[in-house]
């Protein structure tokens, strides 16, 4: 039987505004445990919340992003449910008034556009977090996250491949990025990630029951999670069986899904409004001020990109999706870099180093103009192509000028005419066998002699000089011969 | 000044004799405590009193001269508004021990202004109850008739004051916490406009219908407490930036030719000796040159279902914070598998009482899944019903006249096992929470048996200056707020 998976994705975002949506307390990673905290977050007994404007105001500036309706009044609600992370034992969320909906996102997948329904976007409070590994008898619970500003932004279930669901996430996070509200950090937690997928014949209208799954900790987890959930439920349904609605977790080292609770086991979250707070009124000269403060976005960046550097729309789009790239590239050009050798950098070498460590490219540290110079080294024909790569590594790892390297370890290309002419002598009177077989027709000789002569100059020979001289001189002795 | 005679005397009194020099806040404060130490024993309107405690503060930080508008002078604080380093448990087991690390905003003001606070007046457990019968340490008993509950829940602010156990005191009033035990004890208690006052610190039973607000002797000194501690907070999103007059200045200027609505009451329950009394206020009134005209207040009879509606499920989520994790009384597991599900059971079980079991219950029912339209959300259409009410009665009028409470006094014991009877005895308060406005009590008669009867005026969002000087007209014309309670042991 052939089935069409249905896929929708929730992202949570925090939100990296200074002080937490409800009190004066800084947002700020990897503190000591609790040293983050007030009476508010800690919700002891008397106190009160007090909206973060500029939380409001950030999660505007993402709504608008996705091209959703903002909401003209809003208001918070309590969402009700005993654990141990969450002080007041009821998170403060939006539920019935969310600050912003309706919206889409386009997305290319092999080529194509596509626009993915955002159902809601609303603010909530983080939640704590629960400590196990410190005590064998004992757990520890630290507040700092607690009251955090976490924006969930929820797609419709438009998505039909994992490979959508990924793109999708990667074309999410390019506009948070942009929009400067978050680090999007998925190890640190700054942005999170939870899926929904059901299968329904191909052809039919109606939806499947919904599988949600959680514990994805990275884009990588969740295309391989619904990749292993999309043949699993498809297993199950050949098999003549039912889906039940529950939530599953994903098991990243066992790559397979578990089942975490039934939909009996959901829990009754008895939202109300949140009498602590009034509802507010999004007035529409904030949303417009908001509008034109709005910055350059993803899509228009490549469309700009391709139209001023004679890009293709793949390496544009390939460019624009993480901004740091992105600034990078420009900050190349403007430093002197060809457009094509520098998009060459980013995307090829660049990228490949990011993937393989698996590190986040905003963490390297890298200046843009250290591009140009390494551009500019190899056109000036001071590196080979080799040995431009063999510095970019060392430019990457050590966080370094190419420039400066290259001075410091006497990396220069010899394209010395003098110097070239006498490592060609040495190299044909060396290798004496070698020119015979050359002068006998065997011109694959000729590789041989390059290679000792690269051997000789430590790899510093201008290869396309040495090429040349080398045939020359090869010539000479075949026409001084008898 | 011999000993105990400071301790009867009214705010404005004390502070002309502290500023000609008469007397000195520590003569106040040992009047108070020596008042305290006599009769606290057999009223139980204090949980604890750390006299020592008190006169070590008093010393190391007096009161500067001249400066501060309460200098010197004790107001008792119920055991529900934070005071930092001081216990605060909402007269409950589950809180007990706990001292806030933190100032409410109301206590930040007066001590700004000098007064001498004295913790932790008895009071319902969570502020649950009409009679301070509900609280886990055990009743308040009204000076009056010591038979007889004080009211509630801020029945140990209403008894200090009335017995002279103190100058005045802070309430706290979700369905006429202030209101109704002002009426039982005989003095004044002032609900003010929902968003008058912060409620930062206030320990809270029922958000959007809970106000602090002042239990005092005569109705000046509830406007100069009240001047002290209204006006917008950042740390409240609820308060309402509305510019707060002197009270106590407004009222040397009478109202003159004031309108007061008399609805028509439903009168199931309520006491012939009390309808006497509030006719015979009413014509008092007429007498100071009032008009009155008659207002109709529909949904009155729907309050109390609404109210416990509303204020059971907000109630319900408030208290989810108190589980033993982080303070307050903690029950024990075995430990192992379960043991959090256990604890929260254990302390939640052991560390909550009765009546605050039941609204728990109540507050989670109505706003679960399912139920939640049917409950819930009728019950704030209903609200807005109520509210709509007295905005329209409100435009005939300056102030409604009310009886406070359907009885005087009720006794101890008697209404503790039919709830349904003691939330019925709130009818006529729980009104005002609803529509958010403000309410006055203050004493306008007395039964047969010498039991104090109140006498309750509303008026319009932001009215309280309305409120006090047709309170203070009446208190002028009248001598019930000059008597006290004998006590047999006094």
């Amino acid at each position: 039987m052939s089935y069409e998976p249905v896929i929708g994705l929730e992202v949570h975002l925090q939100l990296s505004t200074a002080t937490k949506l409800f009190c004066g307390c800084p947002v700020k990673f990897g503190a000591p445990p609790n040293s983050q905290t007030c009476p508010v977050c800690l919700g002891l007994p008397g106190v009160l919340p007090v909206a973060n404007e500029r939380a409001l105001e950030w999660g505007i500036r993402v709504g608008i992003a996705l091209n959703c309706r903002i909401a003209e009044i809003m208001k918070f609600d309590r969402k009700q449910y005993f654990y141990p992370d969450l002080p007041k034992n009821y998170q403060i969320s939006q539920y019935d008034r969310p600050l912003a909906q309706q919206g889409f996102l386009e997305i290319f997948v092999g080529g194509q556009a596509k626009r993915v329904g955002i159902t809601r976007v609303h603010l909530e409070e983080d939640a704590g977090k629960l400590l196990h590994d410190a005590s064998q008898t004992e757990s520890f619970i630290d507040l700092n996250r607690a009251g955090v500003p976490l924006l969930e932004i929820v797609s419709e279930p438009d998505l039909r491949s994992s490979e959508e669901a990924y793109q999708y996430l990667i074309d999410l996070k390019a506009i948070l990025q942009y929009l400067d509200v978050s680090t999007c950090n998925m190890e640190e937690g700054s942005l999170r990630c939870d899926t929904n997928v059901s299968l329904r014949r191909t052809g039919a209208a109606a939806f499947g029951s919904k599988v949600e799954i959680k514990n994805l900790n990275s884009f990588r987890a969740v295309k391989l999670a619904l990749e292993h959930e999309i043949k699993r439920q498809a297993i199950l349904l050949d098999q003549g069986h039912t889906i039940p609605q529950e939530t599953r977790l994903w098991d990243a080292r066992g790559l397979k899904t578990e089942s975490m609770r039934s939909k009996e086991g959901a829990a009754d979250y008895r939202y109300f409004p949140e009498p602590d707070l009034v509802p507010f009124h999004l007035d529409r000269a904030l949303v417009d001020r908001v509008k034109a403060q709005l910055p350059e976005l993803p899509a228009q960046r490549a469309a700009r990109l391709q139209a001023s550097y004679q890009l293709s729309a793949y390496d544009a789009q390939v460019l624009v999706q993480d901004r740091t790239l992105a600034e990078l590239f420009e900050g190349a050009l403007a430093a002197g870099a060809k457009p094509k050798p520098a998009a060459n950098w980013m995307m090829g070498d660049l990228l490949a180093y990011a993937n393989a460590q698996g590190v986040e490219l905003s963490s390297l540290k890298l200046r843009p103009e250290w591009f140009a110079h390494l551009v500019e080294l190899v056109e000036q024909g001071t590196l080979s192509g080799r040995m431009a790569k063999e510095l970019f590594l060392q430019m990457v790892k050590e966080g370094r000028d190419p420039a400066q390297l290259a001075v410091e370890g006497g990396l220069r290309q010899i394209s010395d005419a003098d110097a070239l002419e006498r490592l060609a002598d040495e190299v044909l009177q060396g290798n004496r066998s070698s020119v015979d077989d050359y002068l006998k027709g065997k011109t694959n000789a000729l590789t041989h002699l390059m290679g000792q002569a690269m051997k000789r100059s430590q790899g510093k020979a201008n290869p396309h000089q040495m090429t040349e001289i080398l045939k020359r001189k090869l010539a000479q002795v075949k026409s001084s011969k008898p | 000044m011999s000993s105990g005679s400071l301790a009867s005397k009214t705010i404005h009194e004390l502070q002309e004799l502290l500023a000609s020099k008469q007397v000195s806040p520590p003569d106040i404060l040992e009047d108070v405590l020596a008042a305290i130490a006599r009769a606290n024993p057999s009223l139980h309107a204090y949980l604890s009193v750390d006299a020592d405690r008190l006169r070590r503060q008093l010393k190391e930080q007096p009161p500067s001269a001249g400066e501060g508008r309460l200098r010197g002078i004790p107001i008792t604080v119920k055991d529900n508004i934070c005071i930092t380093g001081e216990e605060t448990s909402c007269a409950s087991k589950i809180l007990a021990g706990f001292r806030p690390p933190y100032d409410a905003t109301v206590i930040a003001r007066l001590k700004r202004e000098g007064a001498i606070l004295i913790p932790r007046a008895n009071m319902d457990e969570f502020a649950f109850g009409s009679s301070t019968e509900n609280s886990a340490f055990g009743p308040t008993r009204n000076p009056w008739a010591t038979d007889r509950v004080p009211g509630g829940s801020s029945g140990g602010s209403a008894t200090a004051v009335a017995a002279d156990l103190t100058i005045a005191a802070l309430g706290s009033d979700t369905g006429g916490s202030i209101r109704q035990p002002a009426a039982f004890c005989g003095v004044v208690g002032v609900k003010p406009t929902y968003g008058r006052v912060s409620r930062y610190g206030l320990v809270a039973f029922a958000s959007s219908l809970d106000q602090i607000g002042p239990l005092a002797k005569d109705v000046t000194d509830a406007a100069i407490v009240l001047s002290v501690i209204a006006g917008h907070d950042p740390n409240d999103s609820t308060s309402a930036p509305v510019a707060v007059p002197d009270y106590a200045k407004e009222l040397k200027t009478p109202l003159k030719g004031a309108r007061l609505g008399v609805p028509v009451l439903p009168e199931a329950g309520l006491d012939p000796e009390v309808k006497t009394a509030i006719r015979e206020a009413i014509a008092a009134f007429e007498r100071l040159g009032y008009t009155t005209v008659p207002v109709e207040l529909p949904h009155l009879a729907q309050s109390v279902e609404t109210y416990y509606i509303i204020a059971t499920a907000e109630a319900s989520s408030n208290l989810a914070r108190y589980d033993g994790t982080q303070y307050g009384f903690r029950g024990s597991g075995n430990g192992g598998e379960g043991a959090l599900l256990e604890m929260h059971l254990r302390t939640r079980t052991d560390g909550f009482g009765a009546e605050a079991k039941r609204r728990i219950l109540l507050g989670t029912y109505v706003l679960s899944h399912g139920y939640y339209d049917a409950y819930y959300l009728k019950g704030m259409k209903v609200r807005t019903l109520i509210k709509n009410d007295f905005d329209k009665a409100l435009t005939r009028c300056d102030a409604i006249v009310l009886p406070t409470a359907p009885t005087p006094a009720f006794r101890i014991g008697e209404k503790l096992s039919d709830p349904l009877q003691m939330y019925l005895s709130d009818i006529y308060t729980i009104s005002a929470n609803l529509a958010g406005v403000p309410a006055l009590s203050m004493p306008c008669g007395f039964s047969r048996e010498g039991l104090p009867i109140g006498l309750q005026l509303v008026a319009a969002p932001f009215k309280e200056d309305v409120l006090l000087r047709i309170a203070h007209a009446y208190e002028q014309a009248t001598e019930w707020h000059r008597r006290t309670p004998v006590m047999s042991d006094k």
